[in-house]
Order: C-alpha cells, then structure tokens, then sequence
C-alpha cells in the first residue's frame, strides 16, 4: 500500500508538470483527490489494514494529499499568472494611435490677456468694476478735465448717440474713476476693464471697438513713488522679473503729473529693432496723479486725499504677446484664429 | 514738430550725439520719435568734372564723358542728358552708391559701352525746382555755380550734413510747436544757457503806416489780437541757400523770398503769419470778421469755398482775402510783381480754427499751430522778426511802426511756490532751491515765493502743474519706487464676474469658443433674422456720425452678431464650428438718459452632430455649473428667427430667462449657411437672480434604492414634460430620479399615440421600501396618468 501510495504521488507530480492549462489541473484533481479518484478509493482500502497498520497509513496517505493538494495550488497560481501575462500580451495597443479626441473651446486672447492682467491687479488688491459703455459726455470728457472744444470731442473722433452730443459711446475707461469717486469713499483700488469706442476706420492696427484697462487708487498720502511701485510690480508680473521698465513724462486731462510707461524692447534690449520700430522701448501704458481738479469735482478734498490712474490699452499688450499681426484677425473670430489660444 | 539740429544751433550750443539728445529729450517730457540724418539716403555720390564728351557709337542721343571723380583715374560714364558741357560740374552717382528711394547704382554697360555710374539730375536727389530756382529743370543738375570742388561728397553741396528730430508734441504744449519752444526745452533738459535773439528792424521805408492801413477786428470773440507791418518796394526772387536748406530740413517747400520769410518765422516762433498782396487789399482796411452765410471765397490752392458764420475771414472792405488762421485768398496772393506787402501776425481762437479747418477738409501747417491755442504774446516779435529778415535780405523797404490791436488784458497768472505739498505729491525730497533752480531753467521765473508763469505755458496753472515740472527735471525715473501703501484692501472679483467666469469656463469644456463682435450693428440685421417690422426690438440707439450703415446702430439682440461670425467660418469652411460670446444688448429705457445694457451669454453651432437635444443638455449643464435654478421648457411656435417646431423658451421660477433652438432655415439662408444653426440666448443678469443658495451637504442614502421601468401609452399630443410633472406629482417624496429612456411609435400602439417610457428610481431614507410600498406609488402613479393623461401602463 505505501508503494502504491508512493506511485500515485510520483505519477500525480509528473502529471503536474505536464499541466498547461487550468482545465488540466481541474481534472487532474478530480482524478487523484475527487470523490472517486485514485487516492480516495486507496483510502477506502485502509480498513483491510491491521490496526497497528492503519493510523501509520493513514498518517502518509494524509501528508500525501497534503503535499499533492499544496503543488496542485501552486500550479494553479502559476498558471493564472501565465495565462495573465497571455492576454496582456493579446491586449496590447499601438501607443501612438491618436487619443480619442475631446473637442474643447478656447478663450478668446483678447479676454485671455485681459483674465492675466486682471488677476495681477487682483493679487495687488484691486477690485474689478463693470460700468456703462454708453456714456454720458459729461464723466468722458467734462468731469476728466476736458475741456469744450477738445479735439477728442469732436465728431470726427467719437460717436455721438444724441444731437446735443450729451450722450455718447466711451472713448476711454477713465469715467469710471469718476463714476467710482462720486460712489465710494477713499480708500479707492480698483481697475475696470471694458469696452470703449472711437471713429477710427479698421485695419491692421485700429478698430472702432477695443478694449482698456482703466485703474485707480485714491487714499490718503499716496505719492508717485505708489504709481512707480504699483506699476513696476504689474510690468514685472506680466513680463517676467527682468524686464526694465522706465517713466516718461507725458499729458492727459485728468492726470498731474502724466506719465507714459515703457518697457525695454524684449527682442533687442533697447538697441532698437522692427519690433520696437527702432526706439528701444514700447509704450505699456499711460498713468498719472490724479488731477486735484478731478478729486475735488467727485467731492474728495485734494488736500486730504491723493491718488493715481492709469490706463492700459488691451489689444496693443495682447497682440505683442501673442504675436498677432493684425487687429482685424481679433474680430473676424475666424475659428482657426481662435483655436490657436 | 521737426526740428533741424543745425537750426537749433542759433539758440542754445549743444554737443551731444543725436542718440544721446535724443534719450534726454525723451526723458524730459519731449518724446522723440524720429532721428533721420539728412544725408542717409544719399551714399557715395560726388562732385565730378566732366574732362571730356564723345558720341555713343551706337545711340544718336547718348554721351560718353570722361569724368574726374577726385580719384585719380577718370572714370567713363555715358549719359543721355544733353545739358552738360565738357569742363561742367556735375554730380556723380559713383558705382555701389545709393540714391533717395533706396535706388543702388552700380557699374554697368549702356549699349555695349562701359558706365563706372551715373551723372544726377536734382530731382535724382530729391531736390526740387524749388530748392534750387536756378537749375535747369531738365538734364543733369550743373554745379558750376555752387562753390563746389571735385570729389567733395554731394551732401555737403546740397547742406544734408544735418539731423532732423521728430518730436511728438503733447497737446498742453503749443509752446513746443516751434524751434524756440524745442529750444527752451532742450536748454532746459541739459541744463546749458539759452541764446535769445531780439529782432532789430531799421525801418527805412517811406510811407505813414497810419494813412495806409487801417485794422478793425469786429469778432473779438475769435481773434484775440491781430499785429501787422508793411513792405514797400519789394523785390519777389527766391530766398537764400541758407534759408531754403533750412525750410527744407522742416518739410517746407521754398516759395519766394517773401512767402519763405512767413515759413521761416513759423517754424521759429510757432507763429503761422501771412503775406498779402496790398494792392488788393482794397481801401487799405483789414476787417476781422465773421463770414457771411454762403460768402464765397478761393483760397491759395484754387479751390473754391462756401463759408459760413462759424467761420472767420480777413476781410477788405469789400470781400474776403484770407481764411484766418487756416489760408490765404487766391485774390491777395504774393506774386512776382507784388510792390507792396502787408504781414500778418495774429492769433485766432483755436477751437474755431480747428473746426473751420475740420469742415472744410484743409487742415494746414497754419491752422494745426492756431488749433493748439498759441501764445497771443508771440505776434509782435514774429513780425518784427519777418521784418528783420526782410531788411536782412534787401527784400523790401519795412515802414516804421505796427498795427496792434488786443482783445484781451494779458496778465501774469501767479502760483505759490508750494514746495512741501510738491514733494508730497510726487514722494521726494526736493530742496526748495532745486524747485527754483528748475524752473529757471524753463524760463519761469520765481520771484520769493511766488511763480510768476511765462505766457507761452497756459499748462501751469497749479500745484500740481509745477510738481510735474519739478519732477521732469529732476527725472521721473530718480523718484523712489515704493510699494503700494496704505489700509489693505480686500480686492476681488464680484459674485458676477465668478459666475461670467464660471459658464465661460464651463462653454469651453462642452467645446464651444469663445468670440468679441461689435456692439453696433446694421439696422437690416433685424431683417436678416427676420424681426417684424414693430418689433420692439427695432426700438434701438442710433449712432449720430456712424462709420458706415452697416455699423449704425446699439445691438438690442445678440443674435445677427452671432450669426455673422458663424457665417463667415461657413464661407471659409470650417466644420464643426461652436462659439460663445458673453455680450451686451443696449435697450433704451422710457425716462432714462443711458440704456439699460444687459448682459447676454450666446451659443451658435453648426455641425458637431449637434439637434436640438444636445443643445439643450449642454445649456442644462451651463445652468447647473453656475446653480441656476431647474428650468421649465416651453414651446416657442412664433418666434420667427427660429425654427417653429424646434424652439423653446427657458423659464425659471415662471420667469422667462432666455430662447433657444434651431435657426429658422430662411434666417440660416440669410447668412448663406446651408446646414442647420442652432442658437441659445440666454439673458444672463437675469438667470444670475435665480440661482440656488450655496449647496450643502445632504447624507448619502445607507437604504437601497428601488428602480421600476414604467412604459405608458398616451395620445400624441401628451408632451413628455406633462407625463413627467404628473409623475414627479403623483410619486411625491419617494422619487429620487425619472429618466426617460424610450420614445415609441407604431405597431401595436394604434396611430395617433405613442409609448413612452421612464425609468424610475425610489428611495427612502430610512429604511429599505418594502415591495408593497414600491407598489402603492406605482398604483398612485398610474392612477393619476390615466385620470390626467389619459395614459395607460402599456
């Protein structure tokens, strides 16, 4: 009986061996250690035994089925991994074939220049403020210290939408410093984006319709040294740490003392180039202290209070960024123009 | 301004390179923006004598010369100009030289014979008849007369050995309209003494200016002082080299002696003066007057002008002579027997002169100066100083005297001299004798505390005013940078802006781009998307001085604007094309001065497999991503820029919130798109008011759910918005989801009706719905659509 048992153990594990599959392992199971297989019926033998016999046999005949039934488990492990490692293999793709494509819009670079800039100011503490593009003349021109008879007035510059020329399409920003000084008092940090309109015939550098970034700060002793602070920390977060800014003086109504920002020509560091049409500089915005007339007609007493505004214009900044060459290809919207951003 | 850097050598001494008076000029306030050398254009053409001539074997109009250049050999050089003469001197295009326009001459062969360059003519070197009265107009320009020597470089000859520097004048500075101006400026910015020049008249004509000419100026209100002299005897000849080189560096084209003269003060004083011919200045009055309604006048450039009453005319006592400020009359002009000449030097109001010249269409070098409102102060030296120059020239015989008269008191406007509050406001700490010191420089004097500002700078009128000054000199970029002091504000973005940001955002990632049209439109775009003719919407703001038609009037619709852009991608055949814009409509509001200009978020799509279903699931999906609250649908049958039986208007809370669905095919063919369009307008200010509060957090159900299908049949005419309210009713609290799955037509459900069928999921909170509860709401529910519906379980 033991070298039947012993039989049975070899021909099992050599049948082991030669399994391929899980199915063969099954049935090799079932016909060693099955209800009616080899070693069962063996088993069923053992009362034929005398007792002295029996619990010696039937201590081997167990730690045979043990031993059969623990590399019977580790084939079936084997085998899974193998069959695992077949069908990841069957399952492979060609990497390179293109994804399935999600189709997603884009922003267009106007407002995507403008979204840049307006978290700039936000991160400095500014609030964003919306207001009318039809506009009374009085905060276009009157209340900015324009005075009657001002070329920028004229007919042929700005769009009137009343005889009288009382009501008219905003020619800049800057009336929302007043709308705001008249609402709120100082402490003022806000920028308003939006809109503005003159009569200028479209091509590649103009538009009736563009768009400005109006700022203002009023508060008690600000100074021009706040403008140069406030303005040089914008050029740096737009442009990068290194580029070189510089202060000019210049004129606008509603601003004393008036000043144009440049920032040193990226493609030649100041030498002057085509980009820079050889001056060196291009021009990022306007600023200024707020006129003392203009706080004392939103009724904040110049004595008390102090302030600056500047004004950048969109379209110039965005098209320098991205590299457009021409105005008219922003409001054709054309879909291989805007998928570009 | 152009301004000669030669020329501005008689008023302030300077040695500085053109790139380095450039950048300080720029940096005081005076922004350059062009530096041209007179001679850039002009490389490597001399002067040459021609040695020798021969006929072109093979040309029976073509010379070949034998030219000394200075560099020893002669060089050979055919021409085919018949003026020149052996022992001529003449200017010689070498070879690789370069002439104005970019034009490069190299050595070459005409008619088989060798040329070493070319021999000019003026205008080859952009030099007119005027530049040079004496030249032959046609053929080569001959230098005998022009105190030339062989090889000399041509530039030298023709005086380009300058730089002329092209200002960009800012509107409060007519001062700096002018060389003196500039001058003043430039002594200032290096801090180097300014040369004044007085203008000295003999006066040696005989006469009595009194008894001669007689000046009223009726229009006080628009000539504020008006100066004259006379000139007997004149001799009309061209000007001098010296004067026409320098008229010529200012871009002004050199006429006669007499005209020159008004040019040459012009451009030195910024004072615009006039030459009248005194013979047509009949009975010797000069009236400053209004123009009459429809008063004809031709002015200098023989056009003829209708004026008006806004307008102001030098007048005789019979007719007008001139336009003021903006031209000269044709009847009055200076011409080669002019005997006697009156100057005009008066200053007129620059608004009117402005608007004159605006409606007339004859914006002059003239009128461009008056329109900046120049110094009254400057007339009485110009003229003296044309006098001078006439006297200087033995042009004529000055009468002794001036006619002023004033129209105004000038008067001195004085300023404190507020140093404290001007280093306040800029944040410096300037010493006040620097501030003095500044000023002096400029030429506004201080007297103790007191600024005493010069006539010509009409800018300063306050604190402020000076503190810019102040801080020009002493360099806008030496003021500290600081920080941005002050109570910390909490800046941000509005609850609005979010949400704008939010459903832009939420457009992109459903595909849709994003696109900026005009606010203004046509008025035919109503027609376009057909809007009847007394649509209220018609009712929009027109633009008083449009560009053109097409962009007359305020967009009271976003819809053309969108459809315009869609067609344009058609026409260039983009596929697949989705665009949103994020726009304003402008309405007018009865009682109100400005329109109201609501916000409207517009969606346009042309292929992308997109019907009316997709639209609608992405415009729910626009919705929630900005928690606008559930919307009801109803069908629009008369809107007619949209499909009849594919429109739908968005309601919330009852409220009408926006219209969407296909473009009406006549509209979509308007815009020549022959594929279906499908819009959305949705009136964004007023979904933002109908939003839900914040969401919370509600507890995840620990029950099972049960889901029941639920198929009915029902006449054709039952929508699936009534099936589902009458569910959601009927179900009540234990409904947590309906979703339609399957729509049904044909056998066996008999004709006219249709299958329509939901899944259902319900739920309870707390605890698992036993089979007899699920079924009590199926009985409910069917209950409810049979008695409502007329629906019955299929």
């Amino acid at each position: 009986m033991k070298e039947q048992l012993e039989k049975i153990r070899q021909k099992t594990l050599e049948a082991l061996a030669e399994a391929k599959e899980s199915a063969d392992l099954e049935a090799l199971r079932v016909k060693v250690l099955g209800k009616k297989g080899d070693l069962t019926a063996l088993l069923k033998q053992m009362g034929g035994l005398s007792p002295e016999e029996r619990p010696v046999m039937g201590q081997l005949a167990n730690s045979v089925r043990a031993a059969l039934e623990e590399k019977l488990t580790e084939k079936a492990v084997e085998l899974q991994a193998k069959a695992l490692d077949k069908q990841l293999q069957a399952e492979a793709v060609d990497v390179t074939i293109p994804g399935v494509a999600v189709k997603t819009g884009h922003k267009h670079p106007m407002n995507k220049a403008l979204d840049e800039v307006k978290d700039i100011f936000v991160g400095m503490g500014f609030t964003v403020v919306d207001g009318p593009e039809i506009e009374l003349s009085d905060y276009n021109f009157t209340k900015l210290n324009t005075e009657e008879g001002h070329p920028a007035r004229d007919r042929s510059d700005t769009f009137y939408l009343t005889d009288d020329d009382s009501v008219l399409l905003r020619t800049q920003t800057s009336p929302m410093q007043i709308r705001v000084m008249e609402k709120t008092k100082p402490p003022i940090r806000i920028i308003a984006p939006g809109r503005v309109y003159r009569k200028d015939e479209v091509d590649a550098t103009h538009s009736p319709m563009f768009h400005q970034i109006e700022g203002l700060v009023v508060d008690k002793g600000v100074t021009m040294t706040d403008l140069k602070g406030a303005l040089e920390n914008f050029a740096k977060a737009l442009y990068g740490e290194d580029a070189v800014i510089r202060f000019r003086p210049h004129h606008f109504p509603f601003t004393e003392p008036s000043c144009e920002v440049d920032v040193q020509c990226f493609e030649c560091h100041g030498a002057g180039c085509r980009t820079c049409k050889g001056e060196g500089w291009i021009e990022l915005l306007g600023a200024g202290m707020v006129h003392p007339k203009v706080l004392a007609g939103c009724g904040i007493d110049p004595d008390v209070y102090s302030g600056f505004a500047f004004g950048i214009g969109l379209e110039r900044a965005a098209m320098r960024r991205y590299c457009i060459p021409d105005m008219r290809l922003v409001y054709e919207n054309d879909v291989r123009f805007l998928s570009q951003f | 301004m152009d301004i000669s850097r030669e020329w501005l050598k008689d008023f302030v001494d300077l040695d500085v390179s053109d790139k380095e008076y450039a950048d300080v000029m720029t940096l005081v306030g005076q922004k350059v923006e062009t530096v041209t050398r007179m001679d850039a254009e002009i490389k490597n053409v001399v002067v040459g004598k021609v040695l020798s001539m021969a006929r072109h074997e093979d040309s029976d109009h073509m010379w070949v010369c034998q030219v000394d250049v200075g560099d020893g050999e002669p060089e050979q050089i055919v021409t085919g100009a018949q003026n020149v003469h052996e022992g001529d001197l003449v200017p010689v295009a070498k070879h690789n030289s370069y002439l104005p326009g970019g034009i490069h001459i190299t050595k070459g062969k005409l008619r088989g014979v060798a040329s070493a360059g070319m021999l000019c003519s003026f205008g080859e070197l952009a030099l007119t008849q005027n530049d040079l009265p004496d030249a032959e107009a046609d053929g080569i320009w001959i230098l005998n007369n022009e105190n030339c020597h062989v090889g000399q470089d041509i530039n030298e000859v023709i005086g380009n050995d300058d730089t002329v520097v092209e200002f960009e004048i800012t509107n409060n500075r007519p001062d700096c309209y002018s060389l003196i101006g500039l001058a003043r400026e430039t002594a200032a910015a290096f801090n180097v003494p300014m040369k004044h020049h007085e203008p000295v008249v003999k006066a040696c004509g005989k006469g009595e200016l009194s008894e001669l000419l007689d000046v009223e100026v009726p229009a006080t209100d628009l000539c504020r002082r008006y100066t004259a002299r006379m000139v007997r005897n004149v001799k009309i000849a061209p000007s001098p080299k010296w004067m026409r080189r320098r008229l010529r560096s200012a871009g002004i084209r050199p006429i006669n002696n007499i005209v020159d003269i008004t040019n040459y003060v012009m451009v030195e004083y910024g004072q615009p003066m006039h030459a009248f011919d005194y013979r047509y200045v009949h009975g010797g009055k000069i009236v400053v007057r209004r123009a009459l309604d429809g008063e004809k006048l031709t002015t200098l450039d023989g056009n003829v002008h209708e004026l008006n009453s806004n307008m102001l005319v030098i007048a005789d006592d019979e007719k007008a002579v001139g336009l003021a400020g903006v031209m000269g009359g044709e009847n009055s002009e200076i011409v080669a027997d002019t005997v006697d000449v009156v100057f005009e030097s008066a200053n007129f109001d620059g608004t009117s002169i402005r608007q004159t010249a605006l409606s007339l269409g004859m914006r002059t070098d003239a009128s461009a100066k008056f329109e900046k409102n120049i110094d009254p102060m400057l007339t009485y030296e110009a003229v003296n100083r044309a006098c001078e120059l006439v006297e200087q020239l033995g042009a004529g015989e000055v009468l002794s005297g001036v006619v002023d008269v004033l129209n105004f008191v000038p008067q001195t406007v004085k300023l404190p001299l507020e140093s404290d509050k001007i280093n306040a406001l800029l944040g410096t700490n300037i010493p006040r004798e620097d501030m003095v010191a500044y000023l002096r420089r400029l030429e506004v004097p201080v007297e103790g505390n007191i600024v005493l500002v010069p006539s010509w700078r009409p800018d300063l009128r306050c604190m402020a005013d000076l503190a810019e000054e102040v801080g020009r000199l002493y360099g806008f970029n030496n003021i500290a940078t600081t920080p941005l002091r002050g109570i910390t504000t909490q800046g941000g973005y509005s609850d609005e802006q979010k949400q704008e940001a939010a459903i832009g955002a939420e457009a992109r990632s459903l595909g849709y781009s994003e696109i900026i049209t005009y606010s203004f439109v046509s008025p035919s775009d109503f027609d376009m998307v057909r809007v009847p003719a007394d649509s209220p919407l018609r009712e929009c703001i027109r633009i008083q001085n449009p560009l053109g038609e097409d962009t007359s009037v305020m967009r009271t619709i976003p819809l053309p604007s969108m459809l315009s852009i869609l067609s344009r991608n058609y026409a260039l055949k983009n596929k697949d094309v989705k665009l949103y814009e994020m726009c304003k409509v402008y309405h007018p509001v009865a009682g109100q001065t400005l329109p109201d200009e609501p916000k409207v978020f517009t969606l346009g799509v042309y292929g992308a497999k997109t019907d009316f279903f997709t639209l609608k699931g992405e415009i729910e999906a626009l919705l929630r991503c900005i928690r606008v609250k559930k919307p009801e649908y109803e069908a629009v049958k008369d809107d007619p820029s949209y499909h009849p039986g594919r429109c739908a208007a968005l309601l919330v809370d009852g409220k009408r919130c926006g219209v969407f669905g296909q473009v009406h095919p006549l509209v979509a063919k308007n815009y020549a798109i022959d594929a279906e369009v499908y819009c959305a307008e949705l009136d964004f200010d007023t979904l933002l008011a109908l939003r839900e509060p914040e969401a919370t957090f509600r507890a995840i159900p620990r029950f099972p759910s049960v889901s029941r299908d639920l198929a009915v049949v029902c006449a054709e005419e039952v929508t699936v918005g009534a099936l589902e309210d009458c569910i959601t009713h009927a179900a009540g609290k234990l409904l947590r989801d309906i979703e339609l799955f399957d729509i049904y037509r044909g056998l066996p459900v008999p004709a006219g009706k249709k299958s329509v069928a939901f899944s259902l999921e319900l739920l309870a909170d707390d605890r698992t719905l036993t089979f007899d509860e699920t079924e009590a709401v199926m009985t409910k529910i069917l209950d409810k659509l049979g008695s409502e519906l007329d629906a019955a379980i299929r």
